[in-house]
């Protein structure tokens, strides 16, 4: 993976997306150990709009790895407001750093970002198209809550439609086969067909879609939550009577499994209830940490930093 | 109707009827400098209906680009006023420069210069997608 960009998570096989998962997990138990591993390095954050945690994320992955980070936050402060291409700015930050995480409000720019740099490109979210390391931290939350990213019941509920995370992540676990997925929303806000066709080419992987949370919930191993907004309706009344049916709470959660994990990309508005943070099941603010992880494992590989002590997965295993 | 034979040059045959101009500013043919014939809507036995481009003197089509705006059609190449060769274009697996992307989120719409560029995601549905954003590319 040394010089790899990572603009979508075809760029991974799914041999190396184990690997990351196996190398995140290391890292978790092995912080101190790891903290020189990028001793040297520089990371540029390109963000030409703003998102904080996601910045924050890249950031704090390679600091934690012993790296330095320069960058920008929200285009009006960069070089973009005189007129500068992507390309060219990526030409020019190539000779300062060693890896670039770019997030831009443009489909495609983090593709058109790895084609001008020298150096490899991770794409930290590029309009509604693509946030790889969005699904890589779902993954890991899957991992570290079941050993495993197969063989689970997977609802997804809400806003199925517009969602690019829970899109990305249907792929990605189709990628892997044996799961059963649950689709859990309104008829406005259904999954798109060609989703739906991804499960359909899985032989292992299978799909229902409902429309109600409550009667499916007992039956799922993880529920990923996306919000329902105001603004796909076409009209208030169908909002208003839908709203509150893709809201969970204790009283929802009471019907899950008690090993359920409840996964959401955040950020939240009113779509998980407040109480239901105190749940053990409640696991997205885990996932935010496996986001940091994830994004430590990926800046190290594709610089080419070995993690000291780190023993990679024995291939066998990977394919087993 | 009866268009006088070319002597040399080519005749793209099939074309879906209606679409020749539009297949003729795909090919960067320009009309107005070429000498050639367009037969618009006529009776096809295979599609019902379709158009025929002739034109005069040798040109050189791009095979690739004719396939992607008009998969049906056909090239007969003229010398001396008999059809000495046909060809028949496929569905290439990349496009580039010939269409833009209507996604107005795409990043093509910003940076002015990178090219367009297509890739072929279905054969039998003809889906092309964009190369940046993966929009579904329309003509």
């Amino acid at each position: 993976m040394v010089g790899k960009s990572v603009v979508t998570l075809d760029d991974l096989s799914t041999n190396q997306i184990l690997e990351m998962l196996h190398k995140a997990e290391y890292i978790d138990a092995h912080r101190k150990e790891v903290s020189h591993t990028c001793e040297g390095r520089v990371l540029a954050t390109l963000f030409y709009e703003p998102s904080t945690r996601t910045r924050l994320s890249f950031e704090t992955a390679m600091l934690r790895l012993g790296g330095k980070v320069i960058g920008f936050a929200g285009a009006q402060l960069a070089s973009v407001t005189k007129g500068e291409t992507i390309s060219d700015t990526l030409k020019t930050v190539s000779n300062y750093v060693d890896v670039v995480a770019i997030r831009h409000p443009k489909e495609g720019a983090a593709l058109v970002a790895s084609r001008a740099a020298s150096v490899p490109v991770i794409n930290a979210g590029d309009g509604g198209h693509m946030h790889p390391t969005q699904t890589l931290a779902d993954l890991a939350t899957l991992q570290s809550r079941f050993g495993r990213i197969t063989d689970l019941t997977v609802g997804l509920c809400g806003d199925l439609t517009f969602g690019r995370t829970v899109h990305s992540l249907i792929e990605t676990l189709c990628r892997f086969g044996n799961v059963r997925f649950i689709l859990i929303s309104p008829d406005e806000l259904k999954t798109p067909q060609y989703v739906i066709d991804r499960i359909n080419a899985t032989p292992t992987c299978s799909y229902v879609e409902v429309r109600d949370l409550a009667s499916v919930i007992g039956d799922l191993d993880v529920l990923y939550m996306t919000r329902v907004q105001k603004e796909r309706f076409f009209n208030e009344d169908d909002y208003l009577r839908l709203r509150d049916t893709y809201i969970l709470d204790e009283e929802k959660l009471s019907l899950a499994k008690p090993h359920m994990a409840v996964l959401h990309p955040l950020p939240r508005v009113n779509e998980i209830a407040v109480e239901v943070d105190d749940d053990p099941r409640a696991a997205y603010f885990e996932q935010v940490k496996n986001g940091m992880l994830m994004r430590m494992a990926l800046e190290s590989s594709v610089v080419g930093d070995d993690l000291p002590g780190y023993e990679p997965l024995n291939p066998k295993e990977v394919q087993a | 109707m009866e268009v006088t034979s070319i002597v040399n040059g080519i005749i793209i045959d099939h074309v879906p009827a209606g679409t020749s101009l539009k297949v003729l500013e795909y090919l960067k043919i320009d009309p107005s400098k070429t000498k050639l014939a367009l037969i618009m809507n006529t009776t096809s036995k295979r599609f019902g209906s379709k158009d025929i481009i002739k034109i005069e003197d040798d040109k050189d089509i791009d095979l690739d680009v004719l396939g992607f705006v008009a998969r049906q059609a056909t090239v007969d190449v003229v010398r001396g006023g008999r059809i000495v060769e046909k060809k028949q274009p496929h569905l290439p697996e990349h496009v580039v420069g010939v269409i833009k992307c209507v996604n107005p989120r795409c990043v093509t719409t910003s940076e002015h210069d990178i090219k367009q560029m297509f890739h072929l995601v279905h054969s039998d549905r003809l889906e092309y997608r964009c190369d940046y954003c993966d929009e579904e590319a329309k003509l």
